[in-house]
């Protein structure tokens, strides 16, 4: 296994796009950081990445990187070596890979800019999230034979997290606003990783106004110890169950 | 008229001359402080020293010079009320005051100045008091220097550090209040002056102020009491420079403002509270060189205010920088620097060329829908802020600053 | 060796595979021939566990493929589109194949790369490489690692005819070492000299399976390309 997550490193690092992301990420955090006097702003800003591009990347990236290299798998599958090990070597190399160009590229400025709670909740996060979505997409182009379909799917599901879950949310406040919601949506929140990894995030930075009215009992969850666990446990089956789901899938593929 | 002074300063010394001291301890003439209390005439100076005292009620009703050496602890068994003050111009100067009593009927304090002028309390520990330091019709009282420590777990077991109910000319001064329900109760007060005490962990507010006039307090501590500090149903307040720190919770604010008018509140600092101050019912208020930090909201201002004058702040890092209820808005804002302006200025002269408008969208949803605040930060939420800025819809029309400032002013 | 018991594979709504029964023994050189899309390069895919079956089973000495993966150490593929990660060299390719199979230098057989001249393009990458010199790779690879069997899949389309006959060669060599081959191909004429059975496949199933001896005493035909002209031709 180690031998072919080893050549699926050296082939992603030899693939341009991975180090032109992290160039990005380390520009503009960099840029993020000294330009705003006041890390609270930068931290904003950096959330919004940490948010919204750091999905994106690590899907269509990994998305297509799978599909390219369906020779790859295909020159493989033909090798002596189980299915498992090619699947996880791929999954473990785009992570890896998805994962480091993060921390070189946002986790290295957060520390050395900003190692406070809230950078470390970011850093973990952004961490987490890299992998998630490199899961997510591993199973979108599984599932898909075309590779047009495939990306489109993954810009939809990028589409769904990011936006249109939380509209649904939004929706569902306003329709049923004279119900009681807030525990429901400490559960909904459970089925979005990104929103789940935010509300880690504000707790450590928007603490003050999430103790108002139902942020109370927010707090009271995310923020208690066991509370911070369940979160963690949650994103961490973000990244197994999608990551089983394509292995199983993989297993039975005809390349 | 010289004789008349010559005689009246004869009569003082004559009178200093007789004032005789007396000490109250196990190897003394007198071992109670009550049998010392009996001793002593007007002018007296008690002294006692370190001990232990189980005395029930002290009364205090002769102007007595009161002084504990080594702060001597009196104790009131859980049943009474320790020290009663009853005469004017008495000094109480270094004990240590434990267990008062507990009622739900009879307000049992630890200290208590029945209507009587030019008290004076200070340097005192008090510790497991209903109430701490009380006063009622007292004029000119000074209370200083005093720690005082509740280490009860509900309002209903605990009275307030210092109460001032129906008082005037009163000064409250370096004191440090823990764990009471009030740490600094006004009610009914009028001319006095609250000076740099430290009020924290209150359960409910770190300063009350009830129906009082003509007060200032200035550059105190309020720091993570249960709903921070109350001002209500007075005029002519003043608060400069003070600390509102810490202040969380549901219905928790660093400042709580009903029904005020004709005050000021300039050079505070607000920083890390729910909501760094809360207005309601008030009128002609000046809100000037204060510094808003890392709130949850810097300003509530329901839409009942009016007059309410907003210049020269910071407000920085605030997750929201001003909350409304309404679209009526009578109040003015001018000048401040606010951390979120992203207009420019193009003339230098250090004043932003456009409008800063400080209420965004989201916060007049979640006024609306409290539990959306679970998507705050999102790119709906943000996608929609920005629409908003551009097409202001939902949010006050007038509500804005007019001339933000591009820099922080140094506070 | 490789026997194939009621294998049936759809894609969709067409039959890949029928019910595809066939036994495959060691020594012999078996040219598995029929129409485009008549099932040839799905019935090898099967074989190497590229595509899953629906139905039926395929057994390498005996062993279900289904839960094995270490028989394809013993097989050598040459697929028929040789598809290589693009942003690798040659050089790079070879060293990662014989990394993964876990071989050392020895026992190694090199002598199709010298034959093809692979050694003096060992640092072109994959994406800059002609189809025939994809396939000088893909044949090289195939015989790289001297395995027991030689499926492969198309072998001398796209080659030049130099490197078609040094092809050729290398199979018959390799055949008449004792291993099984297994070639599909288009182009009758050149499995001429090669093979000792025809496998012919219409619509995903098998229809006849003889020694090349029986074809040509049944046709009367030397030539195979004419043999099974004459065995089409009476159906």
């Amino acid at each position: 296994m180690k031998k072919i997550i080893k050549y699926v490193i050296i082939d992603i690092l030899r693939n341009k796009i991975v180090l032109a992301y992290t160039v990005f990420l380390l520009l503009i955090s960099i840029t993020i950081f000294n330009l705003e006097d006041n890390s609270a702003k930068g931290l904003l800003s950096l959330l919004n990445i940490i948010l919204i591009i750091v999905p994106l990347v690590s899907m269509l990236f990994s998305a297509i990187y799978v599909y390219n290299s369906s020779e790859f798998l295909e020159l493989l599958v033909s090798q002596p070596l189980k299915r498992r090990t090619i699947w996880l070597s791929l999954f473990f190399g785009l992570s890896a890979s998805m994962a480091f160009a993060f921390f070189i590229g946002a986790g290295i400025p957060i520390l050395l800019y900003e190692a406070t709670e809230t950078g470390f909740m970011m850093l973990g996060t952004g961490l987490l999230l890299s992998v998630i979505f490199v899961a997510i997409a591993m199973l979108a182009a599984v599932m898909a034979r075309d590779k047009a379909k495939g990306i489109g799917v993954v810009i939809l599901l990028w589409l769904y997290f990011s936006i249109i879950f939380d509209g649904l949310i939004l929706f569902v406040l306003f329709q049923f606003a004279d119900y009681p919601l807030e525990k429901i949506m400490v559960g909904a929140v459970a089925f979005n990783p990104i929103d789940l990894s935010r509300i880690l995030i504000l707790l450590k930075m928007d603490v003050s106004a999430l103790m108002g009215y139902t942020g109370a009992i927010f707090k009271d969850f995310f923020g208690a110890q066991t509370g911070l666990i369940i979160s963690f446990t949650v994103l961490i089956t973000w990244v197994v169950i999608p990551a089983w789901l394509s292995l199983r899938k993989f297993n039975h593929k005809d390349l | 008229m010289k004789k008349i002074i010559y005689i009246a300063v004869l009569v003082l010394f004559a009178h200093n001359l007789s004032a005789k001291t007396i000490r109250i301890g196990k190897m003394q003439a007198a071992k109670t402080i009550q049998q010392g209390l009996l001793l002593a005439a007007d002018g007296d100076t008690v002294l006692v020293e370190p001990g232990h005292y189980h005395e029930k009620n002290i009364v205090i009703n002769k102007f007595i010079f009161f002084i504990g050496i080594n702060h001597p602890v009196l104790d009131g068994d859980h049943t009474y009320e320790i020290i009663s003050i009853k005469a004017n111009g008495v000094l109480v100067d270094g004990f240590k005051v434990i267990h008062s009593g507990i009622s739900s009927i009879e307000d049992y304090a630890g200290i208590k100045i029945y209507s009587c002028r030019d008290v004076v309390i200070r340097n005192n520990i008090l510790e497991d008091t209903f109430f701490g330091i009380y006063t009622q019709y007292g004029t000119n009282c000074t209370i200083e220097k005093n720690t005082l420590v509740s280490f009860s777990k509900e309002e209903q077991q605990s009275g307030n550090g210092i109460h001032c109910w129906k008082a005037d000319s009163m000064r409250i001064i370096a004191n440090n209040i823990t764990g009471h329900r009030d740490g600094i109760y006004f009610e009914f007060v009028t001319n006095s002056i609250i000076w740099r005490n430290i009020s924290e962990k209150n359960m409910r507010y770190g300063l009350h102020f009830m129906f009082s006039n003509n007060d200032a307090y200035i550059s105190n501590v309020f720091k993570n009491n249960g709903a921070g500090v109350a001002v209500m149903f007075s005029n002519h307040v003043k608060m400069i420079h003070n600390y509102f720190e810490e202040n969380w919770g549901d219905g928790a604010y660093g400042l709580l403002l009903k029904e005020i008018s004709d005050s000021y509140i300039e050079t505070n600092h607000f920083v890390k509270n729910t909501a760094g101050i809360f207005m309601e019912g008030a009128s002609r208020i000046q809100v000037e060189k204060n510094v808003f930090e890392a709130n949850g909201w810097a300003l509530k201002i329901q839409a009942s205010c009016m007059d309410v004058t907003v210049v020269h702040n910071n407000f920085k890092g605030n997750t929201f920088d001003v909350g409304t209820n309404g679209s009526l808005v009578l109040n003015s804002f001018n000048n401040n620097y606010w951390d979120k302006y992203e207009g420019y200025d193009l003339n230098r002269d250090k004043l932003g060329d456009i409008p800063y408008r400080p209420v965004s969208l989201y916060a007049m949803i979640i006024e609306q829908n409290p539990p959306a605040m679970i998507l705050f930060r999102s790119l709906m939420t943000s996608l929609l802020d920005k629409t908003e800025k551009i097409l202001p819809s939902l949010t006050p029309e007038n509500l804005k600053d007019e001339h933000p400032l591009m820099k922080p002013l140094p506070l | 060796m490789i026997i194939a018991s009621n294998v049936s594979k759809k894609f969709g709504k067409l039959k890949a595979l029928d019910d595809v029964s066939v036994t495959c023994l060691k020594g012999e050189c078996i040219a598995l021939i029929g129409p485009n899309g008549c099932g040839k390069t799905t019935l090898i895919k099967s074989t190497l566990g590229m595509v899953v079956c629906d139905s039926g089973f395929i057994t390498f000495n005996g062993n279900n493929i289904r839960h094995d993966w270490k028989y394809r150490a013993r097989i050598g593929y040459m697929p028929q589109i040789g598809r290589y990660p693009e942003n690798m060299t040659i050089g790079q390719v070879l060293d990662m194949m014989k990394d993964i199979r876990g071989c050392k230098n020895e026992n190694l057989d090199e002598e199709l790369i010298s034959q093809f001249g692979l050694q003096d393009i060992l640092k072109k990458r994959m994406s800059t490489l002609s189809g025939g010199t994809r396939q000088k790779v893909s044949a090289a690879l195939a015989f790289l690692f001297n395995p027991e069997v030689l499926i492969l899949d198309e072998p001398t389309a796209g080659l030049d005819p130099v490197s078609s006959e040094i092809l050729k060669a290398k199979i018959i060599t390799e055949k008449n070492k004792g291993k099984l081959v297994l070639i599909t191909s288009h182009i009758l004429s050149e499995l001429d000299d090669l093979i000792s059975q025809v496998i012919y496949m219409q619509d995903g199933r098998i229809c006849f399976h003889k020694s090349i001896a029986n074809l040509q005493q049944e046709t009367g035909e030397a030539k195979l390309s004419k043999a099974i002209a004459q065995v089409m031709l009476k159906r």
